[in-house]
């Protein structure tokens, strides 16, 4: 999804430094200050996660941390809120991913 | 040493942390988003005056209010749990454990979640996050949207997308079930709708006057309705259309609607699919009230102020000593009545830190007179009972506490 760049009432936004990070190993450009959630949608990326159990397709839902469901790895480290956390330059994030669930897949065996 | 934590750097928690410091009280203000604000910064409408609230400008303006009075503003820390230690308040933080002796709690409110089929594909949001990312951090969420829901807080965001140049091409109802609750019954939403439009008939909803000034209208109520809607800035609002499923495979593709009677019943047979790549789900907001709940705070369910509420006296104190609240956790108001409840809450901080002259029990019945004044001025009321709720939660505390207080005196 594109910027906004102009706004008739808010105004142009301000010329701010790019800075480069990664998403699932696959380069991005975000703005400074910018969150991790802001800077994916506005590369087009709207999954920000598979569900750990069921493996369907997650993105932001409120936005301002209150929902969980944009949980990501930063740098490694579990369940950031990408809605919350601001992009840092070559930072590495990943999607939450689906789990192997061992005790349903032997239920479904049997 | 801190002497004040404030919780929340939105209108309520920063006009709090600049009236104590006014005061000379040293005030730490902690917050989870990236910037100060809360959720002032994506406000934007147009006041009856013509004049526009520019949620940006405002924040910036308390922002550097705070910051000129040494207010330490910390973004990026989120609080977990809140606990009194004898005299002082522990704050444990992601970042470590804060304490004072005053804790403002100033968290806001959250939205009301209406789960529809298919709501956890990539693309659905609350007509919240829509704001957010438009106003605040400038993308677009999308090329095609559709609301769901129809209330005040959707109308509001519905304009500022319109403004940002985001296309809602149908505002529809969820559909009928126990969690939608009113929301998805035509009938009660024209109801809630017509008693705001009768609070608030300034340009800031640009309703057609065809339909919300209409006295007859409103006597012929759901059942003339015209199915394709009436058009709000352009956005048929489709109070006889459903919302039954939101359809995708990876992301929203589109959302599957049916006609609906007057009491939100399914008419067999009329399903059709509205194409979308973006879908906001309005449910209205409540106080998000929970680091009260954990500090230990007694709560009273006011469904005119959004739900149950942090028992408080009109002067912003809680039952526990050292705690106050101030702005959405209270009830659901305008940002401006968050301002004015946060210079309150402020004020009535440092009083009881005995800070001040003699003179600050007038500027605290001053800053009580504004809160009123300000609402009695709003342009929109998001209940229109609100004055009513407040009433009822000051009188619980006066039955509860005031007398307590009297008689103690008294015995002094």
């Amino acid at each position: 999804m594109a910027r906004i760049i102009d706004h008739p009432v808010l105004g142009k936004l301000d010329d701010r430094k790019k800075i480069p990070f990664t998403f699932d190993g696959k380069e991005y450009e975000a703005y400074e200050t910018e969150t991790i959630a802001a800077a994916l949608l506005a590369n087009g990326v709207r999954t920000l996660r598979f569900h750990e159990e069921s493996g369907t397709p997650r993105g932001f839902y409120c936005n301002i941390g209150h929902c969980m469901e944009c949980r990501v790895y930063v740098n490694g480290q579990a369940n950031i809120r990408a809605c919350l956390t601001a992009v840092k330059e070559n930072m590495a994030v990943e999607r939450g991913k689906h789990h192997p669930n061992l005790v349903k897949r032997m239920v479904e065996n049997q | 040493m801190i002497d004040v934590i404030v919780i929340g750097a939105g209108p309520a928690g920063l006009a709090g942390a600049i009236a104590c410091a006014e005061y000379g009280l040293k005030v730490t203000v902690i917050d989870e988003f990236v910037r100060p604000g809360g959720r002032l910064i994506g406000q934007l409408h147009q006041e009856p005056s013509g004049e526009w609230w520019n949620g940006v400008k405002e924040s910036t303006r308390l922002h550097n209010e705070a910051q000129k009075r040494s207010v330490d503003i910390r973004c990026g820390v989120s609080v977990y749990n809140l606990e009194k230690d004898k005299d002082f308040w522990n704050v444990h933080t992601n970042t470590g454990t804060l304490i004072a002796p005053y804790v403002l709690v100033a968290t806001g409110a959250a939205e009301f979640p209406i789960p529809v089929p298919g709501w956890t594909l990539p693309g659905v949001m609350s007509i919240g996050a829509a704001q957010v990312m438009t106003n605040v951090h400038r993308v677009e969420v999308g090329k095609k949207g559709i609301i769901i829901g129809a209330n005040l807080l959707a109308f509001a965001i519905l304009n500022e997308l319109q403004l940002a140049g985001i296309n809602v091409e149908h505002i529809v109802l969820p559909e009928k079930s126990p969690l939608s609750q009113n929301a998805g019954k035509p009938e009660e939403v024209l109801k809630s709708l017509l008693n705001a439009a009768h609070l608030a008939p300034s340009p800031i909803l640009r309703f057609s006057s065809r339909f919300m000034k209409n006295r007859g209208f409103r006597k012929l109520g759901m059942k003339f309705y015209p199915k394709s809607g009436v058009k709000v800035n352009g956005t048929p609002l489709q109070l006889r259309k459903a919302a039954l499923e939101i359809l995708g495979k990876d992301q929203v593709e589109g959302v599957l609607t049916a006609d609906i009677d007057a009491n939100g019943n399914v008419v067999k047979g009329t399903e059709k699919i509205y194409e979308a790549d973006f879908v906001c789900i309005a449910g209205g907001l409540y106080p998000l009230a929970e680091l009260t709940v954990v500090a230990g705070c007694p709560f009273q369910y006011v469904p005119e102020l959004g739900g149950h509420v942090p028992l408080h006296s009109e002067k912003m104190e809680t039952p526990l000593e050292g705690l106050f609240v101030a702005g959405n956790i209270t009830g659901i108001e305008s940002g401006k009545i968050a301002i004015a409840q946060g210079t309150t809450a402020g004020i009535s901080i440092a009083k009881y830190a005995g800070k001040g002259s003699t003179d600050i029990t007038k500027k605290l019945e001053q800053a009580l007179r504004n809160v009123h004044t300000v609402r009695q001025n709003a342009a929109i009321q998001f209940n229109p009972e609100i004055a009513n709720g407040r009433r009822k939660v000051y009188e619980l505390w006066d039955d509860l506490y005031g007398k307590e207080q009297d008689s103690l005196q008294e015995i002094g």
